[in-house]
């Protein structure tokens, strides 16, 4: 029954708690059950309170038998990325600096989670501050790709993307800011959304980089994405960058699935040299596959996509290094040196010192550096035009196709430690993901194969205009149903933690 | 040549950034919320009425409004700023360019001086630091600090003047004109409470001489925190004094900020700016950028007050007032006060009479501003009106005023809970008044006989008998008739 459980998709699962087939409760203990079972070895959560989780759950049913609807996922569980405020769980975006804190508040998305009677499993494992690309920069240890524990799981979002790879939970929430829930997805061959930027709200998101940070899903298929994708966006009042139009038709798009007529455009910049072969032929023949089933495909180009890794590393790091000068011991978190000598300042430089690892402070420094009088122009001045570039870029292109295909990412998972000490050959693995952040366009990821010359996941990134959500599912959907036609079997179901 | 930073803090409900109540004097981080305190994941949302009440000021001081502007961040470590950054504005401030006129008084008759409004932008505040034990009162050398987050995001409005540079030596008494006039036009928005002494209008004086036929002005220095009027022209006046000092002596002005000592009415150096901060101002990403419509932008102008001065002149005229008259109302700080009692239905000269003399005197007693005496105009006007129609004696209106001030209710509570109406009930009048003829016996022959001025004497046989409660006109009425010198 528990591996039955596991193997339902979440709008599966969904349904059956509705009409009694299950209950969230006995869904909620598999998955428990789960993660007691594999997460030492995929250590994806960073925190998991079992009572608490089954106590969600069975309030849930209880509200279902009392006829309450709170929506298609009421009773599904979820992880949660640790960079979202709970108020009944630690949130330490894993940093030190945040070693217990728990927040007097919930962010928007976990309310939203909440209300539409999803069931909070814990929270998982992330970059620190969501600053990079594998989750070996998270304070509390690296979480490992279920397809070969020997390798990374992306990130920052790396323990929401590992935890649904391996079946520990059957959604997760991401943040993406560079590419953190795209990268991710792609790698544990993971369906994963990067909305609108603000589509969904940062309010309670711990803030990296404020202009890029969007929340999205993770899920095993694009339908079950969608409904996470449904149930927590929208606009908020209190995030005065969210966007107040209606939350794209994104779940309908998915069921629909069908691309006759629509314009494909390849993104000829995020093609060719540097890519993994076998990322490149799965690209290559779903693109095919996208023609076949009646989709116009063209090549366009989009010039300044070239600029955009410079310009997102400027950018996000200016952010970060603001964003972050909040943490100095004075009201929350960790406090280092406080014995009563030394000044305030002092405490504050020793705090951060020994609470922020090493990629987030050379983050600060470069962003700091980067906003320095003097320096402003020639460095954050600079990075803003190529945004808009990149912003033009995506405005000419959307102007004749409806959607652009890339990789989502240049390579497979790679090995834990392979980049670890080189941060530009970590930042590449954002090459693809980064223009539609810095235009702030909506884009997702989906499972396109496995590349054949390491039968790791590949990802396809279908790229739409802002508030166009619904495209990307819509595509996405196609390529999942012609590739399970295909092939006659799920991705996931090739994984070494498949149930 | 002078320029002054000014902070006018909001009277908003709630914060800058976040629905915290923006109350004076309530108990220590009891007003903060996530958002001003800055916890991890809260984001700020700016506060419309802030933004409106700053496009009036703008307005009011003729400024242009910016059709599209960005909050921006000024980045720099503090223990009283929760996100160690401040929202403020940087490059691209609501409103720009604007002037206010203003009048200083010299041995020559009035003189009118032009100041030039470089901006007014929008930011908030910080918390507020108390530092304890220590020499100083400052961080350095104190034992501990403790912080109070209640000011942390209060909207601040920051009105920069342009260099005002024909001033000369009548520069500390211009200061404080312009001061007073900024804060009257802000007061007759309502946008703010203005009181100096609550640190609601704040202000930052730079000072720079230019030697005797120079042509360049010397380095200038920035004193930060002059909190009252006359601490305004004091510091100004100190500051052209010590710099004449140091440039006499051949020695240089360092640019540096200084501290305002209230009680000498000096300047002591604090942070030298030579060491400057860079505070990596950005455009806020939190923020969308405030963009007013041209239409709410017309609304709010054909809704704004008539100017001070302009009305100053108004009443001026309608009350018939000579510029003296008008002077010592301005600098009583009571124009508004007599207007509104005026408004309240008494005629200006006695309104006029009363806030100058008795309520001033009141005022100076309790060593608070005339303002913040516990009595309304509507109070005086109905203390006025009270005495106009012989209810009471000028010296009963007095103690009312006691009793108003004191808390005991409404002028007509006081009457009735003190006794204090005028006697003029016949019957009891005409007891105090045969008492009176019967006591004078020469005073009464005399009014017998015609000498009618020496009632006089006798009324005030009356009025002593009464306390002072009796109606004299109708005591006198009835001395004449009982005398047969009606």
């Amino acid at each position: 029954m528990g591996a039955e459980l596991l193997r339902m998709s979440a709008s599966e699962l969904g349904a059956a708690i509705r009409t009694g087939e299950t209950t969230s409760a006995a869904a909620t203990e598999a998955y428990l059950d789960r993660i007691v079972e594999v997460d030492g070895e995929v250590h994806a959560f960073l925190h998991v309170d079992r009572e608490a989780a089954l106590e969600q759950a069975r309030a849930v049913d209880a509200r279902l038998a009392e006829g309450a609807e709170p929506g298609p996922l009421a009773g599904v569980p979820v992880a949660h990325k640790d960079v979202f405020t709970t108020k009944d769980m630690p949130t330490t975006a894993a940093s030190k600096i945040l070693e217990g804190w728990r927040p007097p508040y919930d962010a928007t998305v976990t309310t939203r989670l909440r209300e539409a009677g999803l069931v909070i499993l814990g929270k998982t494992n992330m970059d620190e501050f969501a600053m990079g690309s594998s989750t070996e920069n998270s304070a509390y240890g690296t979480t490992r790709n279920p397809w070969d524990l020997s390798r990374i799981p992306g990130g920052s979002s790396g323990g929401s993307s590992a935890a649904v790879a391996a079946y520990e939970a059957p959604l997760a929430t991401g943040t993406d800011t560079g590419g953190s829930i795209r990268q991710p997805a792609a790698v544990c061959g993971l369906v994963g959304a990067k909305p609108t930027y603000g589509g969904s709200s940062r309010y309670g998101l711990i803030a990296f980089a404020s202009s890029l940070d969007t929340p999205g899903p993770f899920a095993r298929n694009v339908l079950d994405a969608a409904m996470l994708h449904e149930a927590f966006s929208g606009h908020d009042p209190r995030d005065s960058t969210s966007v107040d139009a209606p939350v794209p038709p994104v779940v309908e798009a998915a069921r629909r699935a069908d691309i006759e007529g629509l314009r494909v455009g390849v993104v000829k910049e995020l093609d060719g040299e540097g890519y993994q072969p076998g990322v490149l032929r799965r690209f290559h023949e779903t693109v095919e596959l996208l023609e076949g089933l009646g989709a116009k495909v063209a090549e366009v180009s989009c010039p300044s996509f070239g600029a955009a890794l410079a310009a997102y590393y400027l950018i996000a790091p200016s952010e970060c290094s603001s964003n972050l000068a909040r943490f100095d011991a004075m009201r929350y978190g960790l406090r280092v040196g406080d014995d009563g000598t030394r000044s305030a300042e002092e405490v504050m430089a020793l705090t951060r010192a020994e609470g922020f690892g090493p990629e987030v402070k050379r983050r600060i420094i470069l962003g700091t550096y980067a906003l320095s009088s003097g320096y402003y122009d020639a460095y954050y001045g600079s990075a803003q035009q190529v945004r808009t570039l990149v912003k033009r870029d995506f405005d000419a292109a959307f102007g004749s196709v409806d959607v652009l295909v890339s990789p989502t990412t240049p390579t497979t998972a790679f090995p834990i430690g392979e980049r670890a000490d080189d941060p530009m050959a970590m930042y590449l693995a954002d090459l693809c993901t980064i223009p539609s952040n810095l235009a702030g366009n909506a884009a997702l990821s989906v499972p396109c194969g496995l590349a054949p010359e390491d039968g790791l996941p590949v990802g396809l990134q279908i790229m739409a205009p802002a508030l166009a959500d619904d495209r990307t599912y819509r595509v996405g959907a196609a390529v999942e149903a012609a590739l399970a036609r295909q092939n006659g079997s799920d991705l996931l179901s090739g994984s070494a933690f498949a149930v | 040549m002078l320029g002054l930073e000014t902070h006018v803090e909001l009277g908003t409900a709630s914060k800058m950034f976040c629905s915290c109540s923006t109350v004076f004097g309530a108990k220590p981080n009891t007003q903060v919320c996530p958002v001003c305190l800055a916890l991890p994941g809260s984001l700020p949302v700016a506060n419309g009425a802030a933004v409106e009440s700053a496009i009036r000021l703008g307005l009011m001081l003729n400024c242009s409004i910016a059709s599209w502007c960005r909050f921006a961040r000024k980045n720099y470590f503090y223990p009283d700023m929760p996100k160690n950054y401040q929202i403020s504005q940087y490059d691209e401030p609501l409103c720009t360019d604007g002037y206010l006129d203003v009048a200083v008084e010299t041995p020559d008759g009035p003189r009118e001086f032009r100041v030039g409004i470089e901006r007014v932008h929008m930011e908030e505040d910080t918390g507020k630091t108390s530092h304890v034990g220590g020499a100083t009162g400052r961080i350095h050398g104190a034992d501990y600090s403790i912080v109070d987050y209640n000011r942390a995001g209060i909207p601040l409005l920051e009105v920069v003047t342009k260099p005002i540079e024909h001033t000369g030596e009548f520069a500390p008494e211009a200061a404080r004109a312009y001061v007073r006039e900024l804060r009257d036009l802000v007061r007759s928005l309502g946008i703010s409470d203005v009181r100096m002494e609550e640190g609601s209008l704040r202000c930052d004086v730079n000072v720079s001489l230019m030697p005797r036929g120079g042509t360049e002005w010397g380095t200038r220095s920035e004193t930060k925190n002059v909190n009252s009027l006359r601490s305004v022209e004091r510091a100004v006046r100190h500051e052209m004094e010590r710099q004449a000092g140091l440039l006499d002596a051949g020695q240089r002005v360092v640019q540096e900020t200084r501290h305002f000592q209230e009680a000498s009415g000096t300047t002591v150096s604090g942070r030298s700016k030579e060491e400057a901060q860079d505070y990596r101002y950005f455009p806020d990403p939190d923020l969308v950028p405030v963009a007013p419509s041209a239409e709410w932008i017309e609304e709010l102008r054909a809704t704004l007050p008539e100017p001070p001065a302009a009305k100053r002149a108004r009443l001026q005229a309608e009350w018939g007032l000579s510029d003296e008259e008008l002077r010592d109302l301005v600098n009583a700080e009571a124009t508004d006060l007599v207007a509104a009692t005026v408004d309240a239905g008494a005629p200006s000269a006695e309104a006029r009479k009363w806030w100058l003399n008795e309520l001033s005197r009141r005022s100076t007693e309790a060593e608070i501003s005339l303002s913040a005496l516990a009595i309304t105009p509507a109070q005086v006007a109905r203390i006025i009106a009270l005495v106009a129609e012989g209810t009471l004696t000028n010296k009963l209106a007095r103690q009312v005023v006691d009793g108003v001030l004191n808390g005991e209710g409404t002028p007509d509570e006081v009457v009735d809970a003190r006794g204090l109406k005028v006697v003029s009930d016949d019957s009891a009048l005409g007891a105090a008044v045969d008492a009176a003829i019967a006591d004078n016996p020469d005073a009464a022959e005399k009014v017998r006989s015609g000498k009618v001025a020496a009632a006089g004497a006798l009324v005030g046989a009356v009025m002593k008998a009464t306390r002072g409660q009796a109606d004299a006109g109708r005591a006198r009425e009835l001395i004449l008739e009982r005398l047969g010198a009606g």
